[in-house]
């Protein structure tokens, strides 16, 4: 039997139907004491970018409820080269709330929050629609907020901020929302994505590995949002994709995630787990193709450019390490390295993680230590005001 | 000995020691307001700031034991014990001395949150610290008041040095805050990421 | 003996920089003066001074806790 896949159904241009989507899977079971045990089995991990197992989350959650828990939707999507939660959203509504409800249910929540990104406005109506075919208890309990289009508001901990206070800023740690979250109440933060593959293991039972939603986008004839078999090697995706010339290098996990050599990415598998082994990150399921033809310094200048502008700025090193880091860097992109800046953004890279509220400054950090790698030969060139191995004319920073 | 010469002692020691508890308690001001300046020289690590603000804190309140002591026991001024611990108790200048024993209440205070600072949280320890802007004026009017040589040369000149530094080290600290780049960072960002509650 | 480590709130941190001149063996300063601190438990015959620099945190941002229970985050 073909595991159900989150794609599957009518074509992709519109909603599903409540009525469609109920005549396609039937209804949702409740969700029980049982369910964490299938999806323990079924080994289902999160799909926010941690790839944390959701059985876990879920029992701490159920552990510390005393029927007063939330359940958050995180469908912030800050990610600017992610679509996938945005696609899941606009298109099968009801598989993500049967994964809030089914969650609400396990863990003993008495409400459940939608955090759509404020710019997600398609997604936005989309979802509130859904809301009103579902029935009248489910609407009562469930509500769709906006989040601020800003990349550290997906972070679990800003999004909670923000329900209790409409600050999407990061807290400080402990407690975890699974602790104190909404109204200081135990707090299932839980990605759509994750939420809808809830949503079929529910039905599907122990079926087989799943599947992955990933971004495809860069250098490839069909960017967007492909639907793959866990397991498959990111070669297989990114002929989905209609393939990508060899050389070149792939962003794996999206900016928060880090650079890999092309020719090593297609032959790795799309798992979470074996590729966190080899110190790389699915991340958010973003494959980003960089051509050999660009350059690699200068497109990571521009990410740590953007990923600086984003900081939440609560904490100095995030604040000054991070913006002198995206600096030093623009300035070797653009050929006017000065003495010293290599040195300077080797030390102040490692001196970054762990060293804010949230991982912003770490997913920098990763960013940049994996281009270091990469793209050495780049840097090198760069810094002695050779120009680019890639050949193109140097970014202006 | 005659009475009259023992008043005097205990008078000029209640007017020395109230006055050294306000150069004391000046200083301490000064040194709270510099104390997250990052104040520093060779010799006078930053930390030494606010490990000296605190001591001298506890010092001057030896002298205003002193002060407090020696004013209540004075039987020309006949106050008795209720007038040091209830403010404005006293038929004797009424209104000066009663801002004194206010602003020595306060003082205790501050300093009883200070020291259990660990076990009463951040936020209670600072909010009552805040008070520390009363007790200062509070002590400087009582002095003005209270003293009946309070327009001496001296006792007004010590008097003007102490109001002069607390307000250069004030405008100094304000202005510091305006320029620390951390503040306005954390400002800017809370305003782009902050939303008007939405309805349920 | 549970083993102790010293743990900053980034947020409430401001920089004052009293801790690594009470603490300088395991506290460092980076280039705009936030903390960098050692990981690892701290050696029990530095405890005092450990103590000391919590203490002397203008913000109270520097705390001592457990490391068992850290090791669960």
């Amino acid at each position: 039997m073909t595991p159900l896949t989150l794609l599957d159904g009518p074509a992709l241009d519109t909603p599903e139907s409540y009525d469609s989507h109920v005549r396609r899977l039937g209804r949702a079971p409740q969700g029980s004491a049982a369910m964490v045990d299938l999806l323990d089995a079924a080994g289902l991990r999160g799909r926010g970018g941690a790839a944390f197992p959701v059985a876990t989350k879920w029992r701490a959650v159920a552990q510390r409820s005393r029927g007063d828990a939330a359940v958050l939707a995180n469908g912030a999507e800050g990610e600017p080269l992610s679509a996938k939660d945005r696609l899941l959203m606009e298109t099968r509504p009801h598989l993500v709330l049967d994964g809030a409800v089914l969650a609400a249910q396990t863990v003993r929540a008495r409400e459940v929050v939608l955090y759509v990104g404020e710019d997600h406005r398609r997604a936005h109506a989309v979802m509130q629609a859904a809301l009103r075919e579902r029935p009248a208890d489910e609407r009562r309990s469930i509500r769709v907020l906006a989040a601020p289009a800003r990349y550290v508001a997906g972070e679990e901990s800003a999004a909670v901020h923000f329900v209790n206070e409409g600050v999407a800023l990061p807290t400080t740690v402990p407690p975890r929302p699974f602790e104190r979250g909404i109204a200081g109440r135990p707090t299932l933060v839980q990605n759509v994505e994750t939420l809808a593959h809830v949503a079929l293991v529910a039905r599907r039972g122990d079926a087989g590995p799943g599947t992955a939603l990933l971004t495809m986008s860069g250098a490839v004839p069909r960017r967007g949002v492909v639907e793959v078999p866990q397991g498959s090697t990111i070669g297989e995706a990114l002929a989905r994709a209609g393939g990508a010339a060899p050389g070149g290098a792939v962003l794996l996990g999206g900016y928060f995630g880090g650079w890999v050599d092309l020719d090593q990415a297609v032959r790795m598998p799309v798992d979470a787990a074996w590729l966190r082994s080899q110190g790389l990150a699915l991340g958010c399921g973003v494959v980003a193709v960089l051509p050999e033809s660009r350059c690699g310094v200068a497109e990571t200048a521009r990410i740590l450019g953007w990923l600086a502008e984003q900081s939440a700025r609560q904490c100095g090193p995030c604040v000054f390490g991070l913006r002198a880091i995206a600096e030093a860097v623009q300035r070797i992109a653009g050929g006017a390295a000065e003495s010293g800046d290599m040195q300077r953004v080797q030390r102040w890279s490692q001196q970054l993680a762990g060293r804010g509220a949230c991982k912003h400054p770490d997913g920098a950090a990763g960013l940049l230590q994996s281009a270091l790698r990469v793209f050495a030969e780049d840097f090198t060139m760069h810094e002695l005001r050779r120009g680019c191995v890639a050949g193109a004319r140097t970014v202006a920073a | 000995m005659a009475p009259a010469m023992n008043n005097t002692l205990l008078w000029y020691t209640a007017r020395a020691a109230g006055l050294v508890s306000l150069v004391f308690l000046t200083a301490v001001m000064v040194l709270g307001l510099l104390a997250r300046m990052r104040v520093e020289g060779r010799g006078w690590p930053r930390f030494l700031t606010a490990a000296v603000h605190r001591d001298l804190a506890l010092l001057s309140l030896v002298f205003l034991v002193l002060h407090i002591v020696t004013a209540v026991v004075d039987p020309f001024t006949s106050l008795g014990l209720g007038a040091a611990v209830v403010p404005f108790g006293s038929y004797y200048r009424t209104f000066w001395l009663g801002l004194g024993t206010l602003s020595v209440e306060l003082m205790l205070a501050v300093v009883l949150t200070s020291l259990l600072r660990r076990w009463i949280g951040q936020r209670v320890w600072r909010g009552v610290h805040w008070a520390a802007y009363a007790v200062w004026p509070m002590a400087v009017v009582h002095g003005i008041g209270t003293g009946t040589d309070a327009f001496s040369l001296w006792s007004l000149a010590i008097t003007v040095a102490c109001v002069a530094s607390v307000a250069v080290a004030l405008m100094w600290r304000i202005d510091f805050a305006r320029r620390d780049p951390l503040h306005a960072e954390r400002r800017a960002a809370a305003q782009v990421h902050t939303r008007e509650p939405q309805p349920r | 003996m549970t083993m102790q480590e010293l743990a900053v709130d980034r947020i409430r941190c401001d920089g004052s920089g009293f801790c690594a001149e009470v603490f300088p063996e395991m506290i460092q300063l980076d280039d705009w003066g936030y903390p960098i601190v050692a990981a690892g438990a701290v050696p029990e015959h530095l405890m005092a001074h450990a103590r000391r620099a919590v203490a002397s945190c203008p913000v109270l941002a520097l705390k001592l806790r457990a490391r068992a229970e850290a090791a669960r985050r």
